[in-house]
């Protein structure tokens, strides 16, 4: 298992170094200039220029990339173009706040996900089972943009009852931890809601079929025939045969989460990586991009890794058979 | 003498995208405490839905069993409630399958799969129950049961998962063990030790076998007395020595016919014409009427029943006719 988690992680990165290349001249290639922003008539373009010599923005775009790669990979980010403000700071405020979203999002998705498909499978054919299949195929067609909209309208500003927007309220920092806790939980419903539950209803239908899947196979009959009770045949002979497949699902989602969130931060001005991303691609602040796109590629790639060892955890057939090849 | 398992006018039936399909129709049979019963037939004759409604295992939907009673020394195993019933299984009634890979939950190992079963039933410990599963494991023969015992079914040969099977299927100590072609998968150098450790676990622990099978001489092997099966129904009961030396029904001797031997030279093995009829649309009249080489008029007119042919021997064939069972 060590030797495979390490096969992986010198395989990633490569991937790493290759994303961020291709990244860097895309960025390059695309039409616009980070000295748009000093398009004013009251900045002289001599100054301008010294900027942008400041900036070593005058240099060949290769040289550039050279030069950009050799400091990330001594660990520094460098300088963003439009906060003047080192890279690393900007992506210690924004990465927890992102984090936070995520993992609100990604708990959502699997507990919802998981639990509404082993009802469904549970009690096949059942209204509920009916219900939830409509229920998750309407939610499952919804743009998750148009559905936060809906909610900021229903729950902020016609109930009143939940915030649209921020991480916290203003002046929250007076009260008691418990007020300042439930008014950050008050700020991660909705957004968390709209990140999770789309890719909960699809998490649902996938856990149903799993389970259905495994319920006709030979072993569930012999625990049964054990005289096993079926919560005992449903939970323990059924459910870890059906999250195998799961666990992949849960890893390959991940992109489309961190994704998801780059529009729902934006929507509900959370200030974390998605809305950095955003704002940094429209002010061609290259090195800020890079490192985002250097810190998203990151956890992808460990979200997969960690959704394999899980695989291999679940399924005894796969770690032993990784021994017998060796 | 009072039997252990009492089957009368078992029916099961499946609910199919053509109509109600029959797989048992109005079966009778009984095993006596320590008998060994073989249950023979060809694919699709409704041997494996019998071992299944015994267990009330039968999926439902889309199976159902419409009709009948199971008494299992004398309790009505059909008016019993899904939980009274959970007690029985595993425990009174046990059963093995004839595929032991696909048998086995992949992602436990063998020995846990054991121990449940004994946890179960006999409200032992953890640790005791581990004990008692690694000494089942000891009494099937297989070697090193303490470490084995920690084994996935992968990493273990088709002979070695059915021994796993037959543990578990005993570690409670069943009245009744049901043997669904329990060597049918295997090969055949393995299937006489399988066959072998089932009937020497059978005379150490005096319990009753339903063994099913569709191999004649597995049953001249192990059982006492024989019933054919077609078609979801008995065609033929007798000892094992009577249905070789003296059988009643066409069928049986057509079956008989169509194993290979030594002594005998011939061209060709026999075979039946034809494929056992869709329980959709029996024949009418005498259900093995179509394919019988002996078949009269009467035949197609009205469905023989079991006449008596001998002593303990029946068999449904007009041409047995005589004092009705």
């Amino acid at each position: 298992m060590t030797r495979f988690v390490a096969e992986r992680l010198l395989q990633s990165v490569i991937l790493v170094l290759i994303v961020l290349t291709i990244t860097f001249f895309l960025m390059h290639l695309s039409p616009g200039d980070p000295m748009s922003r000093y398009d004013d008539p009251n900045i002289s373009p001599e100054t301008v220029r010294l900027i942008r010599e400041q900036l070593g923005l005058d240099k060949p775009v290769p040289e550039q990339y050279m030069r950009w790669m050799a400091s990330f990979l001594r660990g520094d980010f460098g300088v963003s173009l439009r906060f003047n403000r080192p890279v690393s700071s900007l992506l210690a405020e924004a990465i927890p706040n992102t984090l936070r979203l995520t993992i609100a999002a990604l708990t959502l998705y699997i507990v919802i996900g998981v639990i509404l498909g082993l009802l469904s499978a549970v009690r096949r054919y059942s209204l509920f089972d009916r219900l939830s299949t409509i229920a998750a195929l309407f939610v499952y067609s919804i743009p998750s943009f148009w559905l936060a909209l809906m909610l900021i309208l229903l729950f902020s500003l016609k109930f009143e009852i939940l915030p649209s927007s921020h991480m916290q309220s203003m002046g929250v920092s007076g009260m008691g931890w418990l007020a300042r806790f439930s008014d950050r939980i008050a700020h991660l419903v909705l957004p968390a809601f709209v990140l999770g539950v789309a890719s909960a209803a699809g998490m649902a239908r996938y856990m149903r079929g799993s389970m259905l899947d495994v319920l006709r196979e030979d072993y569930i009959r012999t625990a049964r025939a054990k005289g096993l009770s079926e919560r005992s045949v449903f939970l323990k002979h059924a459910f870890r045969n059906a999250a195998i497949p799961i666990v992949t699902i849960i890893g390959l989602s991940l992109p489309f989460l961190l994704g998801g969130a780059v529009i729902i931060e934006k929507i509900f001005s959370w200030p974390g990586m998605g809305a950095l991303m955003v704002d940094s691609i429209f002010a061609r602040d290259y090195p800020v991009v890079l490192a985002v796109n250097f810190v998203v590629t990151v956890m992808v790639i460990l979200g997969n890794l960690a959704a394999d060892i899980g695989y291999a955890l679940l399924d005894p057939r796969i770690a032993s058979g990784r021994k017998a090849g060796k | 003498m009072d039997k252990l398992l009492k089957v009368e006018n078992l029916t099961t039936e499946f609910l199919t995208s053509e109509g109600l399909a029959r797989a048992v129709d109005r079966f009778s049979f009984d095993i006596g405490h320590g008998e060994t019963v073989g249950l023979v037939g060809e694919s699709g004759c409704g041997k494996s839905v019998t071992a299944l409604s015994i267990m009330r295992l039968v999926s439902d939907p889309p199976g159902r069993i419409s009709g009948g009673s199971i008494f299992l020394e004398g309790k009505d195993l059909l008016s019993l409630t899904e939980k009274e019933m959970r007690k029985i299984r595993g425990n009174e009634i046990a059963i093995v399958f004839q595929e032991p890979l696909s048998s086995l939950n992949p992602v436990f190992t063998c020995g846990e799969q054991i121990r449940e079963a004994i946890a179960l039933h006999q409200k032992m410990g953890r640790k005791q129950s581990r004990e008692k599963a690694v000494e089942m494991l000891r009494l099937v023969k297989i070697p090193d049961p303490g470490n084995r015992y920690f084994s996935y079914p992968h990493q273990m040969s088709g002979g070695m998962r059915q021994r796993v099977m037959i543990a578990m299927a005993l570690s409670c100590q069943p009245k009744l063990l049901i043997a669904d072609e329990p060597s049918t998968a295997l090969d055949v150098s393995v299937q006489s030790q399988i066959m072998e450790l089932l009937s020497d676990l059978r005379d150490a622990m005096s319990m009753s076998i339903l063994l099913i099978t569709h191999d004649l001489s597995v049953v001249a092997q192990m059982a006492e007395r024989v019933i054919i099966m077609y078609a979801g129904t008995a065609v033929e009961e007798a000892s094992v020595k009577e249905i070789f030396s003296d059988p009643g029904h066409p069928y049986t001797e057509g079956l008989l016919a169509s194993i290979p031997r030594l002594n005998a030279r011939v061209e060709r093995l026999s075979v039946i014409p034809g494929n056992v009829p869709d329980p959709l649309n029996l024949p009418s009249g005498c259900r093995f009427s179509d394919r019988c080489p002996k078949r009269e008029e009467r035949c197609f007119a009205k469905e023989p029943p079991m006449f008596v042919a001998g002593k303990g021997h029946f068999v449904r064939c007009w041409l047995s006719e005589g004092q009705e069972r």
